[in-house]
């Protein structure tokens, strides 16, 4: 300590303008909007403990009157550092700018993640018709009795559970699938892998199971109103998945873990697009696919016209503005 | 409980500290917040079936408004309330925890969004097995999404800024030494959590230090509540003179 009388002085006299700061924190952090007067302050106040917390570093470093100047610091920090409150026009420029981006930058990986997810519906196809028994792997013990018995397991479902119930629950299982193939990526992208050929694999072996029994029509009229959103969901996080897996194992900047946040950043709002898009198929999976009264020309209209909603949002034409009229521009 | 320091460039070219919360200090803040989210979705299951007589069976109607929002207070706890918080949840506020990003600012939603998402991962095998090692082991003390999110879990010290408050306060007009009135005032500050023995022991020898004149036989006569009176006045002297206020640590006495 280097005086501590001149020490206690200063200390005197600053603590006025360190008490209204701390009063001012509290304030401010519990209100979504400041008043432009109240930011002034707070950036002033900043700025004045700032130069407060050097000299007292300088003069009393290991005393609580640091201490307390580094909190009241920090938390004028975040204060001053944060966002503005959420805004729809945020989420529309999300959707406009940062979706087509990342859906941009992600299309070589969407067609191989496609692909794998084709070699291994092929893989489950030629396995379970070529060892019929190997369904038990995919399949459970009801399916196959089902089946077996010439019914798919998907009818008469809407009257055992209400389709709102069914909705909900499968747009859940979606929604933790695709995560789950994003998150995974973490493990170097073989998480993703895994899972992707995973779903492929069972999503073949289910098709060539109920094509010995003659059910690939029916099953194919199931799931074509909401399958294509779906699969193409679970491979658009896929997608994402293995872009996180490439920035660990070549991080394009910095390190490993400044590599991974940017990626990650980068890639999630599609994330959050195909999340909605599940919603959308939950409700398609529970109120048409398993109704016998909706007719296959009607289905296949409901999943093209969905397919391609969902090229639309990820081009970003569906919130771009429209385009100037020709002399406007001229002008 | 392991704590890091972590430097912070900050806006005025003062860099700011920031103590990074360990293992120990995050299971503490997840603990209390399993219990308020486990508590508050049991109330609604017990609202739903006992109150407005709704069924628990998934395949019925009434899964929608019995089951579903008890899922989702369950589930949706942390990002809702980490977002309409900036960053704290009951848990963390009770253990003076919250998430700011590696710059030191309030978090984004994306960013606490983010952090969520790869619980799914943190979560594996089972008890935040993932994430728990990985605080071990990286150097902030961070789990998964934390490092995908590029945020800190941080100790807030509020604490310390109402110490800085009360101490400045006192410190321009009392007679006592710095070191003295930090040692005083820490005192006065941990009175209740010290055993009673230790606080009368410490003020005691306290007193004997910074008193002057005082007598030690004076002193041992003094009960726990004379001695810590006699710490106040010592610490309120200058304060007193100048018709100050008493210190917010005489309330809590």
């Amino acid at each position: 300590m280097l005086n501590d009388s001149r020490t206690k002085q200063w200390l005197g006299a600053r603590s006025a303008a360190w008490r209204k700061a701390a009063q001012l924190v509290p304030v401010l952090q519990q209100r979504r909007h400041a008043t432009l007067e109240e930011a002034l302050d707070a950036v002033e106040s900043y700025r004045s403990v700032a130069r407060d917390l050097a000299t007292a570093r300088e003069l009393a470093p290991r005393s609580r009157t640091t201490a307390g100047l580094e909190s009241l610091y920090a938390q004028l920090h975040a204060l001053i550092s944060r966002k503005p409150p959420f805004r729809a026009a945020v989420f529309v420029n999300l959707l406009r700018d940062r979706v087509p981006t990342a859906a941009a930058e992600l299309r070589t990986r969407i067609i191989a993640v496609a692909l794998l997810m084709a070699a291994g519906f092929g893989a489950g196809w030629y396995l379970v018709d070529g060892y019929p028994e190997l369904i038990g792997l995919f399949a459970s013990g009801t399916m196959i009795e089902k089946v077996e018995q010439g019914h798919l397991w998907t009818e008469g479902l809407v009257n055992i559970i209400p389709s709102s119930v069914l909705s909900v629950g499968i747009l859940a299982n979606n929604i933790v699938v695709s995560v789950f193939a994003f998150c995974s990526g973490i493990f170097f992208g073989l998480g993703t892998f895994y899972l992707i050929a995973l779903n492929g694999l069972m999503l073949g072996g289910v098709f060539a199971f109920v094509h010995q029994h003659g059910l690939a029509g029916a099953l194919f009229k199931f799931i074509i109103a909401h399958g294509p959103v779906e699969l193409s969901v679970i491979c658009l996080a896929g997608a994402a998945g293995t872009a996180i897996g490439e920035s660990l194992i070549r991080p394009d900047r910095g390190t490993r873990r400044d590599a991974f946040q940017a990626c990650t950043h980068r890639v999630a709002p599609i994330l959050l697009v195909g999340s909605m898009l599940l919603v959308g198929c939950g409700f398609i999976e529970g109120f048409i696919s398993p109704d016998p009264r909706y007719s296959l020309r009607f289905r296949v209209i409901v999943g093209a016209a969905y397919w391609i909603f969902m090229l639309l949002l990820l081009s970003g034409r569906l919130f771009r503005p429209p385009a100037a009229p020709l002399q406007a521009r001229r002008s | 409980m392991m704590e890091d320091q972590v430097r912070v460039q900050g806006a005025t070219g003062v860099d700011l500290t920031l103590t990074v919360a360990g293992p120990g200090n995050r299971s503490y803040a997840f603990i209390i917040d399993w219990h308020v989210r486990a508590l508050l979705a049991a109330a609604w299951l017990l609202l739903a079936t006992m109150v407005f007589q709704l069924g628990l069976n998934v395949k019925t109607h009434d899964a929608l408004l019995s089951l579903l929002p008890a899922f989702g207070i369950y589930f949706l706890y942390h990002p809702v309330i980490e977002i309409a918080l900036r960053g704290q949840t009951p848990g963390k506020r009770i253990a003076g925890l919250r998430i700011v990003t590696r710059q030191g600012g309030t978090p984004s939603i994306g960013a606490l969004l983010i952090r969520n998402l790869f619980r799914l991962i943190d979560s594996l095998p089972a008890f935040y097995g993932v994430g728990l090692v990985s605080c071990f082991v990286t150097t902030n003390r961070v789990r998964i999404g934390d490092m995908a999110a590029g945020t800190l879990l941080v100790v807030e010290d509020s604490g310390a800024s109402k110490s800085l408050q009360r101490f400045s306060a006192l410190a321009g007009a009392s007679h006592l030494s710095l070191d003295g009135m930090e040692l005083v005032d820490q005192l006065l500050e941990r009175w209740q959590a010290l055993e009673s023995s230790k606080r009368i022991a410490i003020a005691r020898s306290l007193l004997e230090r910074l008193e002057p004149g005082v007598v030690a036989g004076e002193l041992a006569s003094l009960n726990e509540l004379q001695l810590q009176a006699r710490l106040l006045q010592l610490v309120q002297l200058g304060e007193a003179a100048k018709g100050g206020r008493a210190p917010p640590a005489a309330d809590s006495a």
